[in-house]
């Protein structure tokens, strides 16, 4: 029988005796520390509730207004600190002050768009091929999101049918796909898996058709921030804010209907058409008031958001309550 | 100065101030404009952290106790049980407010009677139809008749056995408030998930050491009863 002798530990890793005789003390120190460290942690987390209103970028030239936009009489835009400081951007983190503290790594230059699936012009367009013909509009709209808070935002972009001609969908396509950016090295948030990374989002052909639905590039007559979903986010403003897919890369026409994310993350909740519906409450909580941002007493929620002249025609005979 | 009087005159009010501050910091945000632009959400959600971090904490004293022999913590544990029922209030107030309140209408006025009865009126209902509303309000529920009873009075009304099997509630009301905390999030359970591991963490000590001594007691009864 061989025994062998045991690897010897060499004498410099022996613990020091005063320390193996207060371990317990030293044991009470680390948990103490550790204990200060959740402390300052936790501390930290609830002192950062607020986010960083963006600073103030490029003018947009040419910005033209629109009849399409609320008129001030009608409804008080919100302020640029409260667009740009309050965000679901779940990309740069979940908190709402996340994507304005963090956003600002994101590049948007150089940005292209991957035109893709049923259309005759695929390919990769820049910003610039996007833009080239296009006039800008201001585009005043209320902003309702699914968590029942509200914002009255004035965008700057164009149509969407814009792009849509451009690119020459074929008969075969029925829906349009638009995904956002991922970016493992600029964005923290997409390191956990909240939603399935790339952010899809998809809306009926004719929806996306529609002279309400825009392609926003810009925010009161600016640049659009990092945190609001630059260079290039879709707003379709009957619909929950979560539709407005932001930074968008790519734009694929099908013939199946797109599987948003929402949706993909939990059916019950989220559907594709998601079109703001006071009748129709989320599983969790109603839908029936929001909270404008700014105010305290809670407004009643409006059918598709105050749009219902100009898009109920679009869900003539869908059942809104299976369809949400 | 005994170490008694230092935690009896020193320690226990400078950790009675400490567990102001959240609050404090709380109104210093909200008046100084250093919550974000919905702030109302933001007093609802801390009020509503501090109240779950501040149970965990008294749940925390008992296992803390044992582990270090620190018989001393106990004298805390009250004061940060009432400070968890505390700052339920204030969430509860807040949602009260901010989320109930704010969403009446006001057919008499907003100071009338019809207002009152509006209001609880909707509270009622909210509670009775959002689960986890029914189960928040269960959590702050619990905490009231411990509250009530965490008088030294009390416990000699009800006697020792009685007032703990009664105080038991509060790992009842730290099991609804963490579902309360999951139920209510969007998508990102992390921070709920982390609060369930550290309730499952100072329940499951209680558990493990309840297990323990009924084994340490099995073992040490005689195999032979003894003759009467």
């Amino acid at each position: 029988m061989l025994i062998k002798k045991p690897a010897d530990i060499p004498y410099s890793e022996v613990t020091d005796h005063k320390l193996y005789v207060n371990r317990r003390d030293f044991i009470r120190a680390a948990a103490g520390v550790a204990a200060a460290g959740a402390g300052v942690v936790s501390i930290s987390e609830t002192l950062f509730a607020a986010g960083q209103p963006a600073p103030h970028g490029r003018k947009l030239d040419g910005v033209k207004k629109s009849p399409l936009s609320l008129a001030p009489e009608q409804e008080k835009a919100n302020t640029w600190d409260q667009i740009t400081s309050y965000n679901n951007y779940y990309e740069f983190g979940t908190d709402k002050d996340s994507p304005s503290l963090v956003a600002n790594k994101l590049k948007t230059e150089p940005w292209s768009v991957q035109v893709e699936g049923e259309c005759a012009k695929r390919g990769s367009y820049s910003l610039d091929d996007i833009l080239k013909g296009v006039a800008l509009e201001e585009r005043i709209y209320r902003h309702r999101c699914v968590e029942a808070w509200s914002m009255v935002i004035p965008w700057v972009g164009f149509p969407i049918s814009e792009l849509i001609k451009k690119a020459e969908p074929t008969a075969k396509a029925k829906f349009i796909e638009f995904t956002t950016l991922v970016d493992y090295a600029t964005m923290p948030g997409v390191r956990q898996p909240v939603l399935r990374w790339p952010y899809v989002e998809g809306l009926r052909l004719d929806e996306a058709m529609h002279p309400l639905a825009i392609l926003a590039v810009g925010l009161y007559g600016e640049v659009l921030p990092k945190q609001n979903g630059a260079p290039l986010r879709l707003v379709v403003p009957w619909k929950y804010g979560f539709k407005g897919a932001k930074s968008i890369v790519r734009i694929r026409f099908t013939e199946r209907q797109p599987m948003n994310s929402w949706q993909e993350s939990a059916p019950q909740e989220y559907g594709f058409y998601s079109n703001v519906n006071p009748n129709v409450d989320h599983p969790r909580w109603s839908q029936a008031s929001e909270r404008r941002i700014g105010e305290f007493f809670k407004r009643k929620t409006l059918m598709f958001n105050g749009y219902a002249d100009q898009v109920q025609g679009l869900y003539a005979g869908l059942d809104l309550k299976k369809n949400y | 100065m005994t170490t008694q009087h230092v935690l009896r005159f020193v320690v226990k009010p400078a950790v009675c101030a400490a567990a102001l501050g959240p609050l404090a910091w709380l109104v210093w945000a909200g008046l100084t404009a250093n919550l974000s632009v919905n702030p109302l959400s933001d007093l609802t959600n801390e009020t509503g952290l501090w109240a779950l971090r501040f149970l965990a904490i008294s749940l925390a004293i008992t296992p803390l106790r044992r582990v270090t022999g620190w018989n001393w913590v106990i004298r805390f544990r009250r004061m940060l049980g009432l400070y968890a029922f505390f700052y339920g209030v204030l969430h509860f107030l807040v949602y009260t407010i901010a989320d109930r309140f704010a969403g009446l209408d006001f057919p008499d006025g907003m100071a009338s009677w019809t207002t009152a009865r509006n209001l609880a009126a909707s509270v009622g209902e909210d509670i009775y139809k959002r689960p986890f509303i029914t189960i928040g309000f269960t959590a702050l529920m619990l905490m009231l008749p411990l509250a009530i009873t965490s008088t030294a009075g009390w416990i000699r009304r009800l006697g020792g056995k009685r007032w703990n099997a009664l105080h038991r509630l509060a790992y009842v009301s730290g099991i609804a408030a963490v579902v309360h905390y999951y139920w209510l999030v969007k998508a990102d359970v992390r921070s709920p998930l982390l609060y369930a591991a550290i309730m499952a963490v100072l329940l499951g000590a209680r558990v493990y050491w309840a297990r323990m001594k009924a084994a340490s007691v099995a073992r040490s009864a005689p195999a032979v009863p003894r003759r009467a």
